[in-house]
């Protein structure tokens, strides 16, 4: 089976458009993707769309009637919010297979602002406990407490660290400093969330040209190109609390034991992560999840700077979800982006020096639906 | 003329159950092949794959409270604060509720804090006029 190889990977700045259309903000993604490789639609053999907000929609066909109906095959994917990476990976598949040599896979999300979560009919909303996302990540972060004496200060310091990151990232929403008292401060939602550690809904899409290795060096595309070490997927294994509780832990161990054993690499080994920062509440647990410090560590990890931009394993230097904002079907191929180009020496000032392993991570799901988690390892080719 | 009796209130959710005589339970059920113990009623068992062999079981009305969060903002209508509960029940089920009769507030729960199980009729944000049966949490 041939490697596979990013050839062409970009995302537009996340912001707030309400007035255009999420095929339009798919398309935009798609020709800079296109335009970072040199190729064109013509190039592609297939396209993997992932979109939320419209899954029923068709968004990857009415993309192409934006930007060229070639007549290549689409597959419309909808995953909670590894939406992005699960069309990602099913282009890598498609590779892998042997089926073609060439394919554009792009994430989109048009989204209003306020909570997620809840669902369709008669609301249990205050009755029966609450099921908002950041009661959800609350409560998850309130059980790593309860096991390991996790403090709100910790927690809040991951917010601090990830809205430093992002002021050097010009694609991020935004690209304010917050102090720690700030973030301790802002409004409570669930504790020990408050509004400054939660995600921040905003619209986006992010694009990536994927090649086998012959058509990489057919185009002369290898010292542009980033070699796709590990691409697995997990739904979340029983967890005896899943309906109270939904867990996004049993999946995101799963997929990490599979991802470092597909890539031949050890946690040790990777120079940066992108994870899955939905709540501040989440990246601390997370770091345990992908093997980043073992079980009951990761406020150490947090306190000693270990995952800040200079640390020995740098997390979310894009400024993750939490401030470079979360567009929840382009997440995932948003943080592809981000790895990838560090790993090409071009992420600016918040570079990280040498980086030559990097591992992005998205887990979504909610109560009584299930989890979708998806890992990806990079290497610069 | 025909005696108006009242209608009871429908329960909230499926696994609410009330007897012949009156009372409320949480339904559950039980893998004969493995043990686990879930809320509601099931064919095959999420946890060992065990097809039928799931014998119905009355949920414990009592547990302790595994883990919370004091709820400050919530969908639009809801009020606030409360706190939202994940309670282990003594047989072993764990369920989601909301704990009332403490201070909503980090010095009114604690990890552990023995509970039981009460029942009230409510009005759900989006059914104004309309109250269910549902279940809810105060300390033992
Ligand atoms: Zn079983």
């Amino acid at each position: 089976m041939s490697d596979v190889y990013i050839v062409g990977v970009d995302m537009i700045k996340f912001g707030r458009f309400p007035d255009r259309t999420v095929p339009d903000l798919a398309a935009e993604a798609a020709l800079m993707a296109l335009d970072d490789a040199c190729l064109g639609l013509k190039d592609m053999q297939a396209l993997f769309s992932g979109n939320l907000g419209q899954a029923s929609g068709m968004v990857g066909q009415r993309m192409l009637a934006e930007i060229g109906q070639t007549g290549i095959p689409v597959t419309n994917v909808a995953n909670a919010c590894a939406t992005g990476a699960t069309a990602f990976r099913d282009g890598w598949m498609s590779i892998k297979a042997g089926v073609y040599d060439l394919v554009l896979a792009v994430g989109v999300e048009q989204m209003g602002k306020g909570l997620l979560g809840g669902g369709g009919g008669v609301s249990t909303e205050g009755l029966i406990g609450s099921g908002t996302m950041p009661a959800m990540f609350a409560q998850i972060g309130m059980e790593h407490t309860r096991r390991y004496g996790t403090t709100f200060a910790q927690f809040a310091k991951v917010s601090v660290k990830n809205h430093h990151h992002s002021t050097m990232n010009p694609k991020s929403m935004y690209q304010v400093e917050t102090p720690l008292e700030q973030v301790m401060g802002s409004e409570m939602i669930a504790y020990p969330n408050t509004k400054l550690m939660c995600s921040v809904n905003v619209d986006g899409s992010a694009a990536a040209v994927l090649a086998s290795e012959a058509a990489v060096r057919r185009l002369g595309l290898m010292d542009r190109a980033v070699k796709i070490r590990a691409s697995v997927m997990s739904s979340n294994p029983f967890e005896e609390r899943q309906m109270a509780m939904p867990d996004f832990s049993g999946a995101t161990r799963l997929a990490a034991g599979w991802a470092y054993e597909q890539a031949g690499v050890g946690p040790g080994d990777i120079d940066l992560v992108e994870l899955h920062d939905c709540f501040a509440t989440a990246e601390l647990v997370h770091y345990e999840n992908l093997g980043l410090c073992a079980d009951g560590e990761a406020g150490r990890l947090i306190d000693e700077g270990v995952t800040t931009l200079g640390g020995r394993t740098p997390v979310n230097v894009s400024g993750g979800l939490l401030s470079k904002g979360h567009p929840l079907g382009a997440t995932g191929i948003a943080n592809i982006y981000e790895v990838a180009t560090h790993l090409r020496g071009a992420a600016g000032a918040r570079q990280v020096e040498g980086a030559r392993l990097g591992l992005t991570h998205v887990v979504g799901g909610g109560p009584g639906m299930g989890t979708a988690c998806a890992i990806h390892i990079l290497e610069k080719a | 003329m025909a005696s108006e009796t009242p209608v009871p209130a429908p329960p909230l959710t499926p696994f609410i159950r009330t007897t012949a005589d009156g009372a409320h339970y949480l339904a559950g059920c039980r893998c004969t092949a493995c043990g686990e113990i879930f809320v509601g009623e099931r064919r095959v068992c999420a946890a060992c794959c065990a097809r039928g062999g799931l014998e119905a079981v009355r949920l414990a009305d009592t547990g302790r409270v595994y883990a919370f969060t004091i709820v400050e903002r919530s969908f639009p209508g809801v009020k606030t604060p409360f706190v939202d509960v994940t309670v282990d029940l003594d047989d072993g089920a764990h369920i989601k509720g909301t704990l009332e009769g403490v201070e909503p507030s980090l010095e009114g729960v604690r990890f552990d804090m023995p509970v039981r199980l009460a029942w009230r009729e409510a009005t759900p944000v989006n059914t104004p006029g309309k109250a269910y049966l549902t279940y809810l949490f105060l300390p033992a």
